[in-house]
Formats: C-alpha cells, sequence, structure tokens
C-alpha cells in the first residue's frame, strides 16, 4: 500500500499534457511589470524611480517587513515607470515597470551550469541569503522562505519535507524540475537541511511520474537521510497538511503551524531556486511555468522571467485558442481566474490553464440533496454543506464552532457536488468574517 | 354518572393543582423589569433593522433606559418623532436628528462602463469582491449583485435590470443603513434627505487617475476639480482623485452639476432646468 | 478572442457528478429487482411498478408546476426512484387507486410539502407506503403466491409471508423448529422464490443491486453495513438466548425488507445522517428498531417504520456525529516533548 492522507480527497482527471515537454527559455519581453506583492505578507517598497537603469539581478524592491520579501529586477533596461497596473484579480497594484535592454546581468551571479556541491555558508547565513535573495513559497502559496526557515523560538525541526507531489491537474513545472535539475534539487535540500539543522529530509512524489521517482531514488541512495517517498495518486496531496499526514503520519492540530509536530515542507521549485542563491547567488527572478489547456498547440514548459506578460508565454505556446472561455493562473482546482492577459507573470505563478469556453462555465445550481459527498470529499474532516449553509445565513458564531477556519480551500467539496453548488465561495467568504471576527477578538 | 363525575372532579383537581404551582413559580422566579422598557419599546418601529447598532428594538429600548444622556442614541427608522417620544417617556434631552436617505454612489450602467469579463460565482458582492475587483475595468464600482437589496429589511431597494445597479426607493427608505454595511465596495453613503428630497452628490467612488477612471467608465469622476473651484461654499474637496460633497455644507446651487465634464455628479429631484438639456439622474422610480 | 473571459472562484473544475446521474443509478440497481419480481409474480409487479412510477411522476410535475409554480424537475430521476421503491413496497395484487393514493400522499406530502428533493425528512416512499399500511391493512399484508398467478392481478392467489407465519405461528403457542418447516429454504428466500411485496423478497437481486450502487459510489457501505449488521447481532443474540421463540439471524436477513431498506431506503440520500459515524449510528438504530418491531411488536415486518423513526433522529445525528476532523488524532507525545 502506498502512503496517502488519511480524511477525504477527491481523484480529478490528471490531463499532465505537457509532462513530456522539456522546459524551454522564454526569449525576453520587451516590457515587465513587476508587482510589489508577489508574496504574502507586507508589499516591498520600491528602491527604484522613473528613469534609473537597472541590471538583471540587482534588488528594485526592498522587503517592507519580517514577513515580506525583496524584489530584483528581473531584466536589465531602463524603468519606464513605478505605478499602478491591474493585477490578476482586476485590482490595480503598484509595479515597477522596466523597458528591456538587452540582458545584462549583476557581476556577482554565477550564471554557469557548474554544479555546485560544497556548503560553505553556516545555518544563519543561509536563511539570511535566501531572505536577501527574494525567496517565496514557489508552490503558489507565495510564503517568504526565510519565514518559513526561522522556526519560533522552543520549536524543533525534525524533518524536511520537499514536496514533488504537484497534485493539481495540468501542471507539470515540478515535475520537469525534478527531472531537468535533480542534482540542484538534491543540494538544495542540502542547504535547507543545514538551514534548520535537521537530517532527515523527504521528497514526497505521486506516483502517477514514476520518472522522477526513480531519477531521484537512483540520485538519493547515495545520500544520507534524504529519501523519496511515492505516494498514492489522491488530490489534494500537495496541501502542506495533507502531505505531513502523508509522510509521517501526523497530523498538525487546527490553527497550527507545521512546525508543531516538528516538520517544514519546502516545493521542489524552492528548493531549486535555494540552491541557485546560495551556491549561485541569483536572486528569485525566473521561474519555471507550464502553459497547458485542452486546446493550446503545444502545452510547454517555460523559463519565464518575473513580469512577463502571460500573453507572451501562451503565444510561444501556440496562441490563444478561438474559442477561449477563461485563462487560469494555477491549476484547475485552486487557481485563480484571470481578468485579464496582460497581467504579468509572478513568482507564485506555477502554471497558465487556457479553458475552452465549454469547460468555462458553471453548470446551474441544484437543491442540496444531502448526499455527504462532500463530506467524504472534504480533507480536513469538514462538513462542506453545513459551512456553506452557516454562511449563506450569516452564523458565523456556528461556522466557527464547525471549523470554518480549518478549511484550506482547496476546492474538493465543490468539484465533486452533484448539486453543482459553489460550496467553496460561500466557505470562503465565511473564512473571511469568521477571520475578521477572531481578530477583532484579540 | 359516578365516572362523569369523578372525571370532572379529578381534572378540576388536577388544573387547581397546576395553578398553584404556576404561580408559584411565577413569584419565586420574578424578574424585576423597568415598567419603562415596555413603554419605550412600544413606541420603537418594531423593525428590528439593527440600524440603531442594537441588536433588535428591544434592546435598544433596554440601553435607552438604562443611559444618562440618550443624545447620542438614534433611531435611523423612527426619527425624530419616535426618538421625541421616547424622551418624553424617560423624561430626558433627546438630540436632533436630521432626516437622512441611503444614495448609491456608482454610475456604471452597461452603457457607461462596458463589461470585460463574466463573474460566474456565487451570487453575492461579498463572495465577488474577495476574489476580484468587477467584471469591468473599474475596481472600485458596483458589482451589481445586490448585497444591498439582500440586507434591506423596509423594501427600499431594488436591482434595476437594465443599468445593473441597485436603486433606492426614496419614500421606503429609513435610512437604517443596511445597505452601507452590506456593500464592500462602500459605494452606498447615507447622506441627508435634503429639503423636498432635493440632493446633490457625486455618483462615483473611483480613486484612479483621471484617465484611468474614464477609459473604465465615461461617468466616472476624474478628480478635475472643476467643481471644487466653482462650488461658492466650500462643500466639494478632491482626495484621491474623487469629488467629495459634504453635505452638511452644500446649499443645492447646483453649479457644480452643470461643470462636472464627466456628468459625474447627479442632482435628484430639481425640477428640470429650462435651459440646459442635460437632464441628469432619473429619479422617477420613485413615483 | 470573441467572448469575455469567465471568471470564477475555484475550483475551475468538476468531477461530472450530477443528481440525474446518481438516481438513474439507484434506477439501474433496482432492475435486476424488478426483473425477479416480474419472474415471480407476473403482471401484477408489471402494473404496480409502472402505476406508481407514472402517478409519482405525475404528482410531482403538476405540484411542481401549478402549486409551487417553479420548473419542474421531473427529469431528475428522483420521482422515478421514490416510485419504483414505493411499488417495490406494495403487494403486486393491490387495487391501482391504492397505488395512486400512495403516490400521491409519498409525493405531496412525504417530498414537496417540505420543499422537494432534498428538504424531506421523511423517505417519501415509505411515508406512501406505511400511509397505505395503517389506512388498508386488509389491502396492503395479502401478499401473492409466486409462479401461481403470474397473468392475474387483482384476483391472485394469495398467501402469506415467512414473517407473517411465524408471527401467526408463535402466537398460535408453535415454536421456530416447527414453523421452520412451512418456510421455503433458504435457498428459495435468497432468490425470493415467496410471497411478499413487490421488489423486497429477492435478497439476491437486491444484493447484486446494492454491489453496483457501492461500485458506482452512489452509496458508501457504512449504512448497509450496519443495518444487516445489527441484525444479525441483535437476533443472534435472541436466537442463542431462547432458540424456540427466535428465528435465526440468517432467516431474518434473508425475509422482508431488510435487503431493501438497507441498500435502497435507508440509504436515501436526504433522511440519512452526513458523517460516517452518524451513518453507522443510524444503520444500527434501524436495524434494532426492525428487530424490536419483529420479534416483540404486533406488526410482523418493522423495517419501514424503523427507517422512518431513525429518519426523524437524522438532524440530531447531524448535529452531534460531527466527522472527524483532521488534526484530532495527533500523536501527541511529539508535541509534547517539543514544549
Amino acid at each position: 500500500m502506498l502512503k496517502t492522507f488519511k480524511i477525504g480527497g477527491v481523484h480529478p482527471h490528471e490531463w499532465k499534457l505537457s509532462a513530456e515537454k522539456q522546459i524551454e527559455v522564454l526569449p525576453l519581453p520587451k516590457r515587465v511589470s513587476v508587482p510589489v506583492t508577489q508574496h504574502i505578507g507586507a508589499p516591498a517598497k520600491p528602491l527604484v524611480k522613473k528613469g534609473d537603469i537597472v541590471k538583471t539581478g540587482q534588488m528594485i524592491a526592498a522587503s517592507g517587513g519580517f514577513v515580506s520579501a525583496n524584489i530584483h529586477s528581473p531584466v536589465s533596461g531602463k524603468v519606464f515607470k513605478v505605478d499602478q497596473t491591474v493585477d490578476a484579480s482586476g485590482y490595480r497594484k503598484p509595479a515597477i515597470i522596466i523597458d528591456v535592454d538587452g540582458d545584462e546581468w549583476l557581476d556577482d551571479i554565477d550564471r554557469s551550469d557548474k554544479l555546485v556541491k560544497e556548503i560553505t555558508l553556516s545555518g544563519e547565513e543561509i536563511i539570511k541569503k535566501i531572505g536577501e535573495m527574494g525567496i517565496v513559497g514557489m508552490g503558489g502559496a507565495t510564503f517568504p522562505s526565510h519565514v518559513k526557515l526561522s522556526p519560533p523560538p522552543g520549536k524543533k525541526c525534525e524533518i524536511l519535507i520537499i514536496n514533488g507531489v504537484e497534485c493539481e491537474p495540468y501542471l507539470t513545472s515540478d515535475h520537469r524540475l525534478m527531472l531537468e535539475k535533480s542534482e540542484e534539487l538534491i543540494v538544495g535540500i542540502r542547504i535547507l537541511m543545514k538551514a534548520l539543522n535537521v537530517n532527515k529530509a523527504v521528497i514526497g512524489i505521486e506516483n502517477n511520474k514514476p520518472d522522477a521517482i526513480k531519477k531521484l531514488t537512483e540520485l538519493t541512495s547515495k545520500e544520507e537521510g534524504i529519501d523519496v517517498q511515492p505516494l498514492k495518486v489522491k488530490y489534494p496531496q500537495g496541501g502542506e497538511k495533507q502531505l505531513i499526514d502523508a509522510i509521517t503520519g501526523r497530523q498538525v492540530p487546527s490553527g497550527k503551524l507545521p512546525i508543531e509536530v516538528g516538520a517544514v515542507v519546502q516545493n521542489v521549485g524552492t528548493t531549486v531556486a535555494v540552491y541557485e542563491a546560495v551556491q549561485k547567488n541569483k536572486p528569485l527572478i525566473e521561474r519555471v511555468v507550464t502553459v497547458t489547456g485542452p486546446a493550446i498547440a503545444q502545452p510547454s514548459n517555460f523559463l519565464a522571467r518575473i513580469g512577463t506578460p502571460i500573453e507572451q508565454l501562451i503565444e510561444a505556446a501556440g496562441g490563444l485558442p478561438q474559442d477561449t472561455g477563461k485563462v487560469i493562473g494555477g491549476g484547475p482546482m485552486m487557481g485563480k481566474a484571470l481578468t485579464s492577459l496582460e497581467v504579468p507573470i509572478t513568482k507564485g505563478s506555477s502554471g497558465l490553464l487556457v479553458l475552452p469556453d465549454e469547460a468555462a462555465h458553471r453548470q446551474p445550481v441544484k437543491n442540496c440533496i444531502r448526499c455527504s459527498k462532500c463530506v467524504s470529499a472534504c480533507p480536513m474532516g469538514l462538513e462542506p454543506y453545513l459551512l456553506m449553509i452557516e454562511a449563506e445565513k450569516e452564523m458565523w458564531d456556528r461556522a466557527e464552532e464547525d471549523r470554518i477556519m480549518d478549511c484550506i480551500e482547496c476546492g474538493s467539496c465543490s468539484f465533486t457536488c452533484p448539486a453543482h453548488r459553489p460550496l467553496l465561495d460561500y466557505i470562503r467568504l465565511g473564512k473571511g468574517k469568521v477571520g475578521q471576527i477572531i481578530r477583532s477578538r484579540q | 354518572m359516578s365516572i362523569v363525575l369523578i372525571t370532572i372532579l379529578t381534572l378540576a383537581g388536577l388544573g387547581a393543582l397546576a395553578a398553584v404551582i404556576l404561580y408559584l413559580a411565577s413569584q419565586k422566579f420574578k424578574v424585576f423589569e423597568d415598567p419603562r422598557i415596555d413603554q419605550v419599546e412600544e413606541v420603537l418601529p418594531a423593525a428590528n433593522c439593527g440600524g440603531c447598532g442594537f441588536p433588535g428594538c428591544r434592546a435598544f429600548a433596554e440601553a435607552l433606559v438604562k443611559a444618562d444622556d440618550i443624545s447620542d442614541l438614534n433611531c435611523p427608522v423612527g426619527g425624530a418623532e419616535v426618538m421625541g417620544k421616547v424622551a418624553q417617556i424617560l423624561g430626558k434631552e433627546v438630540a436632533k436628528s436630521e432626516p437622512k436617505i441611503a444614495v448609491v454612489r456608482c454610475n456604471g450602467t452597461c452603457e457607461h462602463r462596458p463589461r470585460l469579463n463574466q463573474y460566474e460565482g456565487a451570487p453575492s458582492c461579498a463572495a465577488a469582491s474577495a476574489l476580484y475587483g468587477g467584471e469591468t475595468g473599474c475596481s472600485f464600482g458596483c458589482y451589481g449583485l445586490g448585497d444591498c437589496v439582500d440586507a434591506c429589511n423596509f423594501d427600499a431597494m431594488y436591482m434595476d435590470e437594465k443599468t445593473g445597479l441597485p436603486v433606492v426607493i426614496e419614500d421606503n427608505c429609513v435610512a437604517c443603513g443596511a445597505c452601507v454595511d452590506a456593500c464592500p465596495k462602500n459605494i452606498i453613503e447615507l447622506r441627508k434627505k435634503g429639503p423636498k428630497n432635493r440632493r446633490i452628490f457625486v455618483s462615483c467612488v473611483n480613486e484612479e487617475k483621471g484617465a484611468v477612471a474614464r477609459k473604465a467608465c465615461s461617468v466616472a469622476c476624474i478628480g478635475c476639480g472643476k467643481c471644487a473651484k466653482v462650488c461658492p461654499f466650500d462643500a466639494i474637496t478632491i482626495k484621491n482623485n474623487l469629488a467629495y460633497i459634504d453635505d452638511e455644507k452644500c446649499r443645492l446651487c447646483r453649479k457644480c452639476v452643470a461643470e462636472c465634464p464627466t456628468n459625474a455628479i447627479h442632482e435628484l429631484n430639481f425640477p428640470v432646468r429650462k435651459n440646459k438639456t442635460a437632464v441628469k439622474e432619473t429619479a422617477t422610480e420613485e413615483k | 478572442m470573441n467572448q469575455k473571459l469567465v471568471i470564477s472562484p475555484s475550483p475551475h473544475i468538476h468531477s461530472g457528478d450530477s443528481i440525474p446521474a446518481n438516481m438513474y443509478g439507484v434506477i439501474i440497481a433496482l432492475l435486476p429487482a424488478l426483473a425477479t419480481s416480474v419472474w415471480l409474480f407476473g403482471v401484477g409487479a408489471l402494473i404496480v411498478t409502472f402505476t406508481s412510477v407514472a402517478a409519482c411522476v405525475f404528482f410531482e410535475w403538476i405540484i411542481q408546476k401549478y402549486l409551487l409554480k417553479v420548473t419542474p424537475s421531473i427529469t431528475d430521476g428522483s420521482a422515478i426512484v421514490t416510485g419504483l421503491l414505493l411499488a417495490f413496497n406494495l403487494p403486486t395484487n393491490i387495487p391501482i387507486g391504492l397505488i395512486i393514493i400512495g403516490a400521491a400522499v409519498a409525493i405531496g406530502i412525504g417530498k414537496m410539502s417540505f420543499g422537494g428533493l432534498g428538504n424531506n425528512p421523511f423517505n417519501p416512499a415509505l411515508v406512501g407506503r406505511v400511509f397505505l399500511l395503517i389506512s388498508y391493512p386488509v389491502q396492503m399484508t395479502t401478499w401473492p403466491t409466486p409462479f401461481a398467478s403470474r397473468l392475474q392481478y387483482i384476483d391472485a392467489q394469495t398467501g402469506a409471508t415467512p414473517l407473517s407465519v411465524i408471527k401467526e405461528g408463535l402466537s398460535n403457542g408453535q415454536t421456530i423448529p416447527e414453523l421452520m418447516e412451512r418456510i421455503p429454504s433458504y435457498l428459495d428466500l435468497f432468490l425470493g422464490k415467496t410471497g411478499g411485496s413487490a421488489g423486497e423478497m429477492a435478497a439476491l437481486a437486491l444484493l447484486i443491486g446494492g454491489v453496483y450502487l457501492l461500485w458506482k459510489r452512489i452509496i458508501t457501505w457504512h449504512i448497509p453495513v450496519s443495518v444487516i449488521g445489527s441484525v444479525v447481532i441483535f437476533t443472534g443474540i435472541l436466537h442463542l438466548a431462547n432458540p424456540s421463540t427466535f428465528a435465526d439471524p440468517l432467516f431474518h436477513i434473508l425475509t422482508g425488507g431488510i435487503m431493501l431498506g438497507a441498500f435502497f431506503m435507508a440509504t436515501d440520500y436526504a433522511t440519512s445522517p452526513m458523517s460516517n459515524k452518524g451513518m453507522l449510528l443510524y444503520g444500527a438504530g434501524i436495524g434494532i428498531i426492525t428487530v424490536l418491531i419483529r420479534c416483540f411488536g404486533s406488526y410482523p415486518e418493522g423495517v419501514s417504520f424503523a427507517i422512518l423513526i431513525m429518519n426523524g433522529f437524522t438532524p440530531l445525528i447531524n448535529r452531534y456525529m460531527k466527522p472527524k476532523r483532521f488534526g484530532e488524532t495527533i500523536k501527541t507525545a511529539r508535541v509534547q516533548t517539543s514544549k
């Protein structure tokens, strides 16, 4: 029996169209737009102004607090302006817009492909470096990595878990990274282990990526303390709490962080970025993005600079199909529908999914037939049907009692509902309201 | 015959016993309550709308009786009339409040504000605002999903299907403020009702720069400041590229209305002007 | 691009499951039992089933269209399921008028008066069935003998069901071992060759349907297993205590409506609890009440009453039997050492 998490879960069709496609380097765009909020936490403060000349890798916005991240210029060129631009959700947010001119990197960045295995920095220096280089969780949550690597006093990390699950349908960027940057990944794990001062690391990979499991098992057979754990395919295995449960059998208590059970989880992409930051001095200025969809001519994995308009990525994958109905930033289960194609790639963009019009619409909502399929699907052991009613009827105290704040917004309930009820829409709304109430109480 | 008699007697006895028990219990567990609470509750409108900030009229009545100074407590539904009666009962002073009314500060109809995408989620403004900025280029304007209409307890609002915007029915609106709280975009404001219901307000809350706002919506306030210059009473301020008319200072001279280049300033319930062809808001729904 | 981009919250894909898919799944699962019924009772089974389904669909349509003034949803299959289940609970020689009354009560009072599919607290088919059972006890308890008169309808040759044989026999002072000789063999009971309502006696066919439901994930194992399990355990204890007055467990699960009830009626979505723990409790309750009625009550059969009684407890079970939350069974030793 392969390991997996214990409660709930669903089995969406996989549609990994781009799994066999090598990572291609995307040509530089003419103009990039780099938002100052690409992470959870305080926005970064811009350090440049209109007309400044910047080099690739130069810091252009400084971290705005402890939970925040530095932002570096992904290109070289001239700052066109620092202004509001429309972001993925249609709100206007400040961004630094740079006109690209050549590709001149900062001198201290090592751009060679040579694998640097020896880790010279100490644990603390590594965490500081990761913070300086603006590394954030690249699985989509964009939580600043240096914060995650600094456990609160009194808590000790016992195991490092590397998230190579990629349970979202369609997405393949982590899969490709594991195949093409496997050695860098292993060094990255070593760096993280040193920073956390742990001697055990497990790479969790779902069983639908046998090539990645094989390659990494071969590589780690020589490595002390690093193991590969194949996992049974089930969504949302890539959720932090579910992955810890699957690998260690420990469940993070309600409202607590993974460190409570002695675990720290990092995404594969983040780990490779950590390697590049610590060993090559390269800030987080580019990432692998899967561009895919049923009607996309060439589903691909691109290495794209942060700030590249998504239009350009879709163009490179064969252009936007005629009957496009929806463009999603991220995967189909948790991704965000985008309001326009002008929005840029950010640190958290793991993929772009283009859905045709027929697949873009929701079905009409019917009565709840109380089939309890949402209850069996919920990986957190909640009752989505009840939480939706409570959110609709504004029964916030009851919703809190029924642990609405535990919801990880994986979408398994809405995915599975035979009556097509917008369960997660209302639960998310309720989470917002209950969160406000809890905060105001403190 | 004796059966009937026994039955009657038993039942009568049981009834009498129960009455005694109930009487004793009611005496034993009696809670003293200020009789004025009932009197005050009697004059309150019993709408239980929460517009006063208390959970229902009973709670408000209790607060009124308990408070030493009731001048900062107000029933928006009953207005001065009801508060006057309350003050009479309690023998306390009440602040004179001017009647207010809810005003929808967005005129982004389908023709003024082209739709760029299509929302298909839960039909709730709160849910939509957590997700994204809106179907149009304006991320400040109305979603048109009717959270305010749902919140209204007085049938004072409806969604105009043609414009996709909520409309306030002036006769029904009691200014309880439920819609103001329900709107995630803070579009609805309680403003002074004005003499003969005449009001002037900026029907836009877009804080973008003029060009951006104008591109998203043809009737957006572009923050040009012409209205502020022309206003003889200093009632208009420009903040974050957005004009705001202070209803305390405004004397309803209507100079700003004519001045606004995007027709963002609306006048309500004024007689039609003779020389101007540009008639602004159609305030006819209320009739 | 010709149209506007659609914006909706995640998830953006759906499993493809739907209410009709579930309802038609149940209908497919009921077909083997229907076929057995036709094989045993002939034309009567067809007439009863057809009338019941047609009447249920008709009442649903007319109530939605003219009384509630909503778009009729008869195509979702739920009225057909109610009609089938009602028919399966009726003798195959029942007058057509009674079937129509039963359907009107099932749909009108059992389902629509509460707001339609999903809002009904009691299983509609059973509401109809129990209404008929109490109002027309004679017609509802004379069952045709299998094979005897497959081409007759009302005037079919009638006989008793195994459960009523036992009940009567015990009240006449006979013992179980004596009575067992008047009852068909267990193999015949398993195949359904005995008297009974249209669809309830064919244990094998119902079992096939139940497995189909489980395979299609229309129901989960919890309710059927706990109903049958609790019947087996309870009757087993009684049988061991006094074999002369209590029949053995196998007899109990092969007769009457246990199979139909466990797989098709107790598992009704709207009226069964939502959490797995709750389902187990609910199923056990049905099993125990059924045995109580069968062994100690005055009716020979009690599945319908048991399910209706437990339907009433469902909201309470939902309130207090919450699913196992994530993080509840944490290995606490770890947390404590880390403090």
